[in-house]
């Protein structure tokens, strides 16, 4: 028991740590809305060197010129579509974590739908099967109990 | 029979799509600026900062952009190569200087020779941003219209430059009817 509690305690010990370790420290804004959209933006837009991080938590040197244009785009009034846009178009949809509708990310976003339809389309016949198999053979010393 | 067939051949699908994926290189990404009209800049000099480097200067010639920086490695990688391409005299080589140290900059070229026609300095990044660049270095070749031809990134290399970007030359001078 106690070397499940240590466990835990590390483990949340190394979460609050990940949390503390924010790269990005300054305020951009003093604006809280403003703010909380250049941030939203930052961690949906993925650093391209370090291709595994967002621009929000990568330190890199294209991460921050990145950071600075979104803070400088809207600081212009720019909304966040347009940002996107911008990125998109000079980075192509791999800068988005998030990646977009479209003809070649089709199957992408319908393949956890598909495969649950797959699923559940074997499911069915492996239980009416079963149930079919157990309806000619009610064997077994429980089977007549209900 | 199917019980067997079906999953086996979806399991040699999945392993044929891993086993080619194991072959492609995950830090390669596909620039959207290929056949679009190359993004403008106009920056100063690397050797004279008064002296402004812009792309409008280059259209009507097929010209090549090569993105470096004394920080990185792969610049001093192919820089013979990009020597050796410059004396072929084929096309303007101009370089984009990304976010390096003036001084270290002109005594990179200084020592090991300038390929360059002209050499942009972007200490800010700005213009890389505008060219999708996100590790030097990396080459570019812009058409006599303006449309950026073709991309490669990693250190150019003579077999990349002989297959790649001569025969797209080739075709922009012919196609285009730029000056030869």
């Amino acid at each position: 028991m106690t070397t499940l509690l240590r466990a835990i305690v590390v483990a949340l010990a190394f979460f609050g740590a990940a949390r503390a370790l924010a790269i990005d420290t300054e305020r951009a804004f003093d604006d809280p809305a403003l703010q909380s959209r250049y941030e939203a933006l930052n961690r949906e837009l993925r650093c391209l060197v370090c291709q595994n991080q967002t621009i929000a938590d990568s330190n890199a040197t294209l991460a921050q010129d990145l950071r600075r244009e979104v803070r400088e785009q809207i600081g212009a009034g720019r909304s966040d579509e347009e940002i996107r846009r911008f990125m998109i178009d000079r980075y192509g949809d791999f800068v988005l974590y998030r990646p977009r509708m479209t003809a070649t990310t089709f199957l992408l976003w319908a393949a956890p739908v598909l495969l649950l339809v797959a699923g559940v389309f074997a499911l069915v016949r492996v239980v009416r099967r079963r149930a079919a198999e157990a309806d000619i053979d009610p064997a077994g010393p429980e089977a007549g109990q209900s | 029979m199917w019980k067997y067939i079906v999953p086996f051949g979806l399991f040699v699908a999945l392993g044929a799509f891993l086993f080619v994926g194991l072959y492609r290189d995950p830090r390669y990404v596909p620039s959207p600026l290929i056949g679009k009209p190359a993004p403008e800049f106009s920056l100063p000099s690397l050797q004279d900062a008064s002296y402004p480097v812009s792309s409008k200067d280059l259209v009507g010639q097929p010209w090549v952009l090569n993105v470096w920086g004394t920080w990185c490695g792969g610049c001093r990688a192919e820089h013979d190569v990009l020597l050796t391409i410059a004396r072929q005299n084929v096309v303007p080589l101009i370089g984009l200087n990304w976010k390096d140290d003036n001084a270290a900059a002109q005594r990179w070229l200084g020592e090991l020779g300038n390929p360059y026609a002209a050499v942009a300095e972007d200490n800010v990044g700005k213009a890389a941003i505008d060219w999708g660049v996100y590790g030097a270095p990396e080459t570019f070749l812009i058409g006599p219209d303006g449309i950026v031809l073709y991309k490669h990134i990693a250190p150019m290399t003579l077999e990349v430059w002989n297959t790649e970007f001569l025969p797209r030359i080739q075709t922009a001078r012919t196609a285009g009817g730029g000056r030869s």
